[in-house]
């Protein structure tokens, strides 16, 4: 049996999804959820082998969720008219249901995704459509985190700043730090430059949080953060700097 | 176009009214002034004539001119040379003519060879005088078309921009009640058809409220209604509504389609920051010289960045009320606890 989980906040829409895969015997329909927490919890409990995702739910998108997983299963997204997801789909997805489908395009989905090559493939796959997503304007304004099997929303203007540690990033906030896994470059990428400067090789800053700048050593400065904290600054670093703060 | 012509018959006849009249006031001049000559009667009708019409023609020449020439700023001394050089022209055709017609009459060609500086001096007088003004008429003209076009392209870019606002209908609200009625289709054929004529019905208010600007609040509030019903197919049970407006508010009016953007950035608001059932709540007042609207939806405070709040469809029905009436405290948001609550006020004249 090839089983499936379904996770889309509408129920009309798992109903359609529930509805065109009575046609495949050979599938067990595991659990629908109607978010991305519950989603979480039912991939990680019962391994699915195939997830029709939506991509907007309550709290956490579908990517965000994905993004949560270590082992992120094979994905069908199922979403309705969105420019920049198409954008990431086109080269990574392993395959995309725009809302309304008919049934032909469902089972084209399908055959897809059996004749789609190694498991570790399409898992590369998600990889990377997850970073060309998390570019996506919606997803600018937000980390979502996850901490002792608990999710965690951080907004953007809550980070204080960022170090690089090993594989993991540590993002710096008033509630503590929180780990994610990824790089320093990633959220070079995801972070508006106007408010995040990466003023060190393993930091970057919240520049609100900035409140003095000193020389430190030679051609080198420290920031003094309104939490106390203190951030090298590299030459570069300093250049970047000077040029969002405008001094 | 109409009042245009009338004027310009009015300027016309003017114009002729006052020719006659300044060639009265010649003809008793040369009368009274020249009694040494004794002038006889043709004498000095004929002087009038050819005089005047050719200051007459001097004038409608620069009048003429004037409309298809405007000088710049900077060549305007160039209007006094024309002018003084016209004048010269017709005094000297006016003697010429006039001493061609009565060269045997010594008295009248003394008489001519006389008064040739006052005569130069009242043509330039008056040439000047009329190129002056036209020159201030035909400015003024260009001004006020100047500034027409300038009204009219504000007006276009204000209409096409006001359009702009209305439209930003969510392709995502339209695909997915298109999802949600295929869904339908299968399993409740009927409340599938009864989905198509809810959307059929809204799509239809969208379309006609484009040229209506202003419309009452219980036709708002129905059109409204229908938008959450579909809302609520979509979304089953998580999704409640109210709707609370007092008996006399339903008269009252406002701009079409103002009221759909905040409800839906409500919707998307409470039913994307939180997990639970929700409760979108609409409520109207009447206030001294204003309508207010206030729409309330649940929220997660600790994830709800500031941006979420003064989200697109805020900022353009802000954007919106400010074109309509000038004003930026039209629409205002408040918290209170768990609940984002949106006021927007109407003017009502």
């Amino acid at each position: 049996m090839i089983k499936v989980i379904i996770i889309d906040d509408e129920p009309l829409a798992r109903l359609i999804v529930r509805e065109y895969l009575e046609a495949y015997p050979e599938f067990e329909l595991l659990q629908e959820c109607a978010d991305g927490f519950e989603g979480l919890k039912a991939i990680q409990h019962r391994q699915p082998d195939l997830v029709f995702l939506d991509i907007q739910m309550p709290k956490i998108s579908g990517f965000e969720m994905l993004e949560l997983l270590e082992n992120p299963p094979p994905v069908i997204f199922t979403t309705a008219f969105d420019e920049y997801a198409i954008k990431a789909f086109e080269s990574n997805a392993v395959d995309y249901l725009l809302k309304p489908f008919s049934r032909e395009r469902f089972e084209k989905a399908v055959q897809k995704w059996r004749d789609r090559g190694h498991v570790s493939q399409a898992r590369m796959q998600t990889q990377a459509l997850l970073e060309s997503a998390a570019l996506a304007p919606s997803q600018q304004h937000r980390v979502v985190v996850k901490i002792s099997g608990k999710i965690k929303i951080i907004p953007v203007n809550d980070i204080w700043w960022l170090e690089a540690s090993d594989d993991y990033v540590k993002i710096n906030t008033a509630e503590g730090v929180f780990l994610k896994n990824k790089t320093m470059n990633h959220f070079e990428n995801l972070l508006d430059p106007s408010q995040f400067v990466r003023t060190h090789r393993s930091y970057m800053v919240n520049i609100q949080q900035i409140t003095r700048i000193d020389p430190y050593e030679k051609e080198g400065y420290l920031l003094l953060l309104k939490s106390g904290a203190r951030i090298p600054v590299s030459k570069t670093g300093y250049a970047k700097l000077k040029g969002v703060l405008g001094i | 176009m109409e009042k245009q012509a009338v004027i310009k018959r009015q300027l016309v006849w003017t114009a002729i009214l006052w020719w006659v009249i300044i060639s009265v006031i010649y003809s008793l001049l040369l009368n009274e002034t020249l009694k040494g000559f004794h002038l006889t009667v043709p004498e000095i009708v004929a002087d009038n004539l050819v005089s005047n019409l050719l200051l007459a023609g001097c004038c409608i020449l620069i009048v003429h001119n004037m409309r298809f020439y405007l000088p710049r700023q900077e060549k305007y001394v160039y209007v006094l040379f024309i002018s003084l050089g016209l004048a010269a022209v017709s005094v000297f055709t006016g003697r010429l003519v006039l001493w061609l017609l009565f060269r045997t009459d010594v008295h009248y060609t003394g008489s001519l060879s006389q008064t040739m500086g006052i005569r130069f001096a009242i043509s330039c007088l008056l040439i000047a005088c009329m190129s002056i003004l036209s020159l201030l008429w035909y400015t003024q003209q260009e001004q006020k078309s100047a500034a027409d076009r300038r009204k009219d392209a504000e007006q276009l870019t204000r209409e096409a921009e006001l359009f702009k606002l209305r439209q930003q209908l969510q392709p995502h609200f339209l695909f997915n009640s298109l999802n949600s009625i295929s869904a339908l289709i299968g399993s409740k054929p009927e409340e599938a058809r009864k989905m198509i004529h809810q959307l059929s019905d809204f799509l239809r208010g969208t379309l006609k409220k484009e040229d209506q600007q202003w419309v009452h609040l219980c036709d708002e509030l129905d059109y409204l209604s229908l938008y959450l019903d579909i809302e609520k197919v979509r979304f089953g049970h998580r999704l409640q509504t109210s709707i609370t407006s007092p008996e006399t508010a339903g008269q009252m009016k406002l701009p079409a389609m103002l009221l759909q953007p905040i409800v839906e950035n409500a919707i998307k608001f409470g039913l994307y920051d939180t997990v639970e059932d929700i409760t979108i709540a609409i409520g109207a007042a009447i206030e001294e010289n204003f309508l207010t609207i206030t729409v309330s939806n649940p929220f997660d405070p600790q994830t709800a960045s500031p941006q979420t709040g003064t989200g697109f469809g805020l900022s353009s029905v802000r954007r919106r009320l400010y074109l309509l009436f000038s004003r930026n405290d039209l629409l205002q948001t408040s918290t209170d606890g768990h609940i984002f609550i949106t006021t927007v006020k109407i003017p009502q004249t």
